[in-house]
């Protein structure tokens, strides 16, 4: 079993990253993109008795600083 | 005074900051990250500044979860001192020892140069060899500097005058031109520039040498 983890900055927070992006696909001529957001995944490999809730826990303790980061996890 | 000075993999201004205590006349013992208690009788812990564990994750996240750590945050929960400097302060905030977080700079840039700080309080034992007002110059050398707390944690850091320095010429993006905070208890202090780079006729400035004496001389032995 695998768990995917989205780790995206909050809305609010700054991502200077992303606004890199944003410019450079602007001046690729890429138009009409309104914005950029950037984040990371992480893939987990788990036992098959891990449970969604153990994976949650690993996020607030770990894989995501809930100050600035909200998180989403995919079981698959 | 007796400080402990942590040393992750990948920490590199241990040595720097050990300099920098024994200068000010402290005895100073360095701590390995897998060790899991301080040693007896430590007044202040320094978490230095560098790369920990390559800046993975998040810089200062791994370091944070280390088996010192969880002794340093022990440590300032029973009220002792704590500085973290640069490296160490994003430690701090992965801890939650300090509110907010660090991130990229708004530039994107790594940047290496020396600053001014405003000194916003000199109510602390860290900041209390300065007036409140003096501008010094010191240091930064980060790429994740840019300090970053919600609207009510920035007025409360406010309020309760807890934000010990800010930068003159805002060089990342920190929210409030935020280069250092403490806690509540005014006893642990996170700060991104390097007052241990300033702290020696030889590095070029010597305004950081009146934290590290302003320390010695609140934590001596009465």
């Amino acid at each position: 079993m695998k768990a995917r983890i989205h780790v995206m900055l909050k809305n609010g927070v700054l991502d200077p990253q992303g606004e890199a992006v944003h410019h450079a696909l602007g001046s690729m001529g890429f138009d009409g993109v309104q914005g950029v957001r950037q984040g990371k995944v992480i893939e987990l490999d788990l036992d098959d008795s891990a449970t969604e809730a153990q994976v949650g826990e690993m996020c607030e303790k770990l894989l995501a600083n809930t100050v600035i980061e909200s998180y989403q996890i995919e079981m698959i | 005074m007796k400080a402990a000075v942590i040393v992750f993999p990948g920490s590199n201004c241990d040595r720097d900051l050990a300099v920098a205590f024994e200068s000010a006349g402290a005895d100073v013992t360095m701590v390995w990250h897998k060790d899991s208690t301080l040693p007896q009788g430590v007044d202040i812990v320094g978490i230095p500044g560098g790369f920990s564990f390559g800046d993975y994750l998040r810089c200062g996240a791994i370091a944070a979860r280390s088996p010192i750590c969880q002794a340093v945050v022990a440590h300032a929960d029973r009220g002792g001192y704590a500085m973290g400097i640069c490296n160490g302060f994003q430690v701090l905030t992965e801890t939650g020892v300090l509110p907010g977080a660090l991130l990229r700079n708004a530039g994107l840039k790594y940047i290496c140069k020396t600053v001014g700080l405003k000194v916003e309080t000199s109510s602390s034992a860290f900041t209390e060899g300065y007036n409140a007002g003096d501008t010094v110059n010191i240091p930064i050398a980060h790429h994740d500097g840019n300090y970053f707390a919600d609207a009510e944690t920035v007025a409360r850091l406010k309020g309760e005058d807890r934000v010990a320095f800010t930068y003159t010429d805002n060089p990342n993006g920190s929210i409030s031109d935020i280069a250092g905070i403490l806690s509540e208890n005014r006893r642990v202090l996170g700060m991104m520039p390097h007052p241990e780079r300033a702290a020696d006729s030889g590095h070029g400035g010597t305004d950081g040498a009146a934290l590290f004496r302003a320390l010695t001389g609140a934590l001596a032995p009465a």
